[in-house]
């Protein structure tokens, strides 16, 4: 339970200084060259985000890209920002510090499987706990990039990688399952290739105000190429992809072969539309940490069903807010703290000259 | 046993001391540092000099009468100016047979005893392996013993609180404060206030705790046992208004004083580690000064937080141990390539890895030199006793803050919580630095470019442009930098540039010279050290002195950059000795950097060097006597416990 703080509900970018001046893609693009891979799901991420922020209407040196370590953690040179491409794993805890001290900035943190699940796996998990105000994009490609194809934290049980030639014994994380086990109050999840997608969970991610988590998959065309094919390719996509809203029915698949999510006991399973009472289909919740949970295990690595939109979107005092208004309590009650009473203490004695 | 057939009179004679040095001993759960805090305040109020030296073990509560279970609080107080702690106690006070057992081999010939004589029962003696009882043999025979029922006295004077026969016993150490206080002539107003306050919410608790205080120095006013009482005069210190201070607090103020001078917010990001959770406890109370607190999930959050508050434009502040260190190393190496400012405070203790988590050393100086990936420079301030903490602070901060780069303190579990009286800052004359956030594009070629790796010709410091600022956007990371336009560069030549500016950068930052003690002005030893063995090192030489021999005492404050003069004043002495509380990393920089034959002598044992144990060493020196036969594999000579 959050200390009740009095704090009004406020939305993500509420306290960032707005600016009324047309921006573009152009705006946020840096002068550096972009050094991915041809075929990178990167470039479609990279391409999805400078279009995205001049939607936002804040002031551009008002928003920072903190990255960690990893192909996609490249990112921050990219864009006209300020950014810090900090070091393996640490970029949510630099990013709370920042966010904390700074409750005038736009803060972007941009991540990998190995970074946010594997190394920084804790100050993941921290971050999202405490509900700072600070947007996490978690580009998940299923395998290490930079260090050139070992296995990573999401990869499937039994990939053959550089680092596992009889493959993985590894079991894997489901980084939405994770998240709301960390408590998280804002969990999306979209394809790179999908911009619009893409563009709806970061706008809905930068609305709220906490910690958001918003999933990529990514694809990796050197070390894990076509990962996501089954979600790409016209003739499987429809049968796999559930985009869940807020307040409708979870309902998928081409318009000549419906499919529902229904209740199976504690969880949930799909089953044709046709076969199944219009009242038993389940309506999305994003408010319901129970039905997010049950969404994120519909399926498992095998991408037979991939949820993606906003899995949880809940309103929770915010760790930099909380902390700004107990300074400001402590300000209020001794408006002129004094450096020589503090220093003085209680019991002084003087001797004389 | 003298207490009992000692000539009594009804009016104690008084004697007067220049020194007396008191140690309280008991269990862990006998409140003998709260008791030994108190005695302490009573004594600063009072106006002594005085040095405190708490030792206690890192279990919360290790089983009750067992001799790891044993903490003791230990205080020297005089009329003059003292530099440590005391080497033997004149007063021991053991609360039980384990205290008793763990600290009489220190009490000397002659000296002072009170024990608590309930709790020498079978069981508890046995427990330590006393096979009789000491207090009913002759093997204390040497000792001015002065047994003393104090939880029975204790009880029978809660009686009328109806407090139970568990909670009125708690109190006996309060008993054994107010029997001290009384034997001292301390001043009493101070400890009554306090227990009222400290237990604020269980007044009942208060008054009990009152109540044993005063039983105790009614016990020693009224029952005649005690001959003798003692008066220590007031020290004649240095004019100015002084008050009691540990080490982890004045580090804390020079904190908060630190984000006064610069202008800027302060915010420490840290995890919870002995001996430095009191900096998180003391700077969690100051937010009205806007200092912001962060108990991170592990140390490395605690200073990545802190680097990223300091990329906002806050002072970002951490503060841990030893191991803490080492797991944030590699951020601070990010800290030294980002070029921010960024304070970094190590309370080292007892090493390697969990070691001693509550005992002191000096074992962390090559890990702050060199404890980095790749080359790593950073600045390095030692404060030399408990009230120095505070300049260091502020030292460091305007270091970090003028020359943009992280700067780390090396305090230790001695100063942390060590005290002393000291003499309290005027908060007006504090320097003031200007943090000097860029607000301007300064590209050279007139491009209207931000760049941010161009460096002030004077102090090689980058820019500090935070987000926020119109025009200014840039990237910083980990990966190398281009010289000036701050792109990322794999070029060789502009990474072995980088490499030199940073070090450069470094090695230029400006620090007093070293100050020399050598009264005479033609002693041939010279002793050097660093950090908290400045109390022992002095005193240690101020007996030499006494005995009639020349020495001299140099404390490098400043390890990174060294002295200017250092060098030729190590050149200048023919004997250079370094004591140490590792197993000699100072010395193996000056040898190595001055090609000076500085001579180690070291020891680790958790506890600060004696004085009179230095004066032995420097005697062994200055007589040519001292046994120097072998040598460590870095080549100083091995001295003292090694040798």
């Amino acid at each position: 339970m959050s200390t009740d703080l009095g704090l009004p509900s406020i939305g993500g970018l509420d306290l960032v200084p707005h600016t009324e001046d047309k921006q573009t893609a152009k705006d946020f693009t840096s002068d550096q060259e972009v050094r991915w891979c041809p075929g990178c799901g990167d470039y479609a991420v990279l391409a999805a985000v400078r279009s995205f922020l001049p939607t936002l209407g804040i002031k551009r040196e008002n928003t920072v890209f903190v990255s960690g370590i990893g192909c996609s953690s490249r990112f921050p040179y990219y864009l006209n920002t300020y950014g810090m491409h900090s070091i393996h794993g640490r970029a949510p805890a630099i990013a709370t510090g920042l966010a904390t001290s700074r409750e005038d900035l736009s803060v972007w943190v941009v991540t990998g499987d190995g970074d946010a699940l594997s190394i920084g796996g804790n100050h993941l998990i921290h971050a999202l706990r405490r509900n700072v105000n600070l947007k996490i994009l978690l580009f998940n490609n299923r395998i290490y990039g930079l260090t050139k194809g070992q296995y990573s934290p999401t990869s499937e049980v039994g990939k053959v990688t550089k680092s596992t030639p009889m493959g993985s014994v590894d079991h894997p994380f489901n980084p939405i399952s994770l998240a709301l086990g960390a408590e998280a109050s804002f969990i999306g999840r979209a394809l790179d290739s999908d911009r619009k997608g893409l563009t709806e969970v970061l706008a809905a991610a930068a609305a709220h105000r906490g910690s958001a988590l918003v999933e990529i998959f990514q694809d990796c065309p050197i070390f894990n190429d076509g990962s996501f094919d089954l979600l790409r390719k016209p003739e499987t996509k429809e049968q796999r992809l559930i985009a869940v809203r807020h307040g409708e029915p979870i309902v998928f698949g081409p318009e000549d072969d419906r499919y529902a999510v229904v209740r199976d006991g504690f969880a949930l399973k799909v089953a044709r539309a046709a076969e199944v009472d219009a009242a038993d289909i389940v309506v999305h919740d994003q408010e319901s940490h129970e039905l997010a949970f049950a969404l994120s295990r519909l399926s498992d690595q095998n991408l037979d069903h991939t949820v993606t939109g906003i899995f949880r979107n809940v309103d929770r005092t915010t760790y930099d807010d909380a902390a700004r208004a107990q300074l400001q309590q402590a300000k209020d009650k001794a408006p002129n703290a004094d450096l020589q009473t503090l220093l003085n203490g209680r019991d002084t004695w003087t001797i004389a000259g | 046993m003298t207490s009992n057939d000692a000539a009594v009179t009804s009016v104690p004679e008084v004697v007067t001391k220049d020194r007396v040095v008191i140690r309280f001993a008991g269990d862990s759960g006998d409140g003998m540092q709260l008791t030994g805090d108190r005695f302490t305040s009573e004594t600063a109020t009072f106006g002594n000099d005085l040095s405190t030296l708490p030792n206690f073990p890192a279990e919360i509560r290790a089983p009750a009468g067992t001799l790891p279970g044993v903490s003791s609080f230990q205080l020297h107080f005089a009329n003059y100016d003292i530099l440590t702690p005391g080497d033997r106690p004149d007063v021991l006070v053991a609360m039980n047979p384990a205290a008793l057992k763990a600290n009489i081999a220190d009490l000397p010939h002659g000296g002072v005893l009170i024990v608590n004589t309930d709790e020498f029962t079978k069981r508890n003696l046995t427990k330590v392996g006393y096979a009789q009882n000491p207090l009913e043999d002759d093997s204390l025979a040497d000792f001015q013993v002065h047994p003393v029922a104090m939880a029975t006295l204790t009880r029978g004077a809660l009686e009328e609180t109806g407090l139970s026969k568990k909670d009125a016993e708690r109190a006996k150490n309060m008993f054994a404060l107010g029997l001290l206080s009384w034997m001292y002539h301390r001043p009493h107003e101070s400890t009554e206030r306090f227990l009222r306050e400290k237990f604020a919410r269980k007044p009942d608790i208060a008054e009990a705790n009152i109540l044993a205080f005063r039983a105790g120095h009614a016990y020693g006013e009224t029952t005649e046992a005690f001959a003798v009482t003692y008066e220590v005069a007031p020290a004649k210190l240095a004019p100015g208004t002084y008050r009691q201070i540990t080490g982890n607090t004045a580090m804390s103020y020079g904190i908060v004083a630190a984000g006064r001078v610069t202008g800027l917010p302060v915010f420490l990001g840290a995890y919870p580690i002995t001996p430095a959770s009191d900096i998180l406890h003391e700077l969690s109370k100051h937010k009205a000064f806007g200092v912001t607190t962060f108990q991170a999930e592990d140390e490395i959050a605690g200073v990545g937080a802190a680097l990223g508050a300091s990329f906002g434009g806050v002072l970002g502040v951490t503060a841990t141990s030893g191991p803490g260190i080492a797991l944030k190393a590699e951020t601070i190496g990010l800290a030294v390539a980002l070029e921010l400012p960024l304070l970094v405070i190590d309370v080292q203790r007892g090493g390697p890895s969990t070691g001693l988590p509550t005992k002191t050393e000096q074992a962390d100086l090559l890990q702050a030199m060199f404890g980095r990936n790749g080359e790593a420079p950073l600045p390095i301030i030692a404060p030399q006793s408990p009230g120095d903490c505070f300049h260091a602070a502020v030292e460091a901060a305007a270091m970090a803050v003028k020359y943009r780069t992280p700067v780390m303190v090396l305090s230790d579990g001695a100063l942390a919580n060590g005290s002393e009286p000291w003499k309290v800052p005027d908060a007006d004359t504090l320097q003031p630095i200007d943090p000097g956030f860029a607000t301007e594009p300064n590209a050279p070629d007139g491009s209207g470019e931000f760049w941010p790796y161009l460096r002030d010709p004077e102090t090689l410091a980058r820019p500090w442009a935070v987000p926020g600022t119109p025009g200014l956007e840039h990237r910083i990371g980990g990966l190398e930098k281009a010289d000036g336009r701050g792109s990322i560069s794999y070029d060789p030549d502009n990474h072995d540039r980088m490499m030199r500016l940073r070090q450069a950068k470094i090695d230029g930052i400006e620090v007093p010279d070293l100050q020399v003690d050598d009264p005479t002005g033609d002693a041939e030893l010279l002793v050097v050290g660093w950090g908290s063995t400045y109390g022992p090192i002095v005193a240690g030489a101020r007996r030499v002195r006494g005995l009639g021999h020349r020495v001299a005492t140099a404390q490098i404050r400043n390890l990174n950059p060294l002295p200017a003069n250092l060098g030729q004043v190590l050149r200048s002495y023919k004997t250079v000795l370094v004591p140490e509380m590792n197993l000699g990393q100072l010395v193996l920089l000056l040898r190595a950097r001055y090609l000076v034959d500085a001579k180690s002598y070291t020891k680790v044992s958790g506890l600060p060097f004696k004085a009179e144990e230095l004066q032995d060493v420097f005697l062994d020196y200055l007589t040519g006597t001292h046994p120097n036969t072998s040598t460590t594999t870095n080549g100083a000579p091995m001295t003292g416990a090694q040798a």
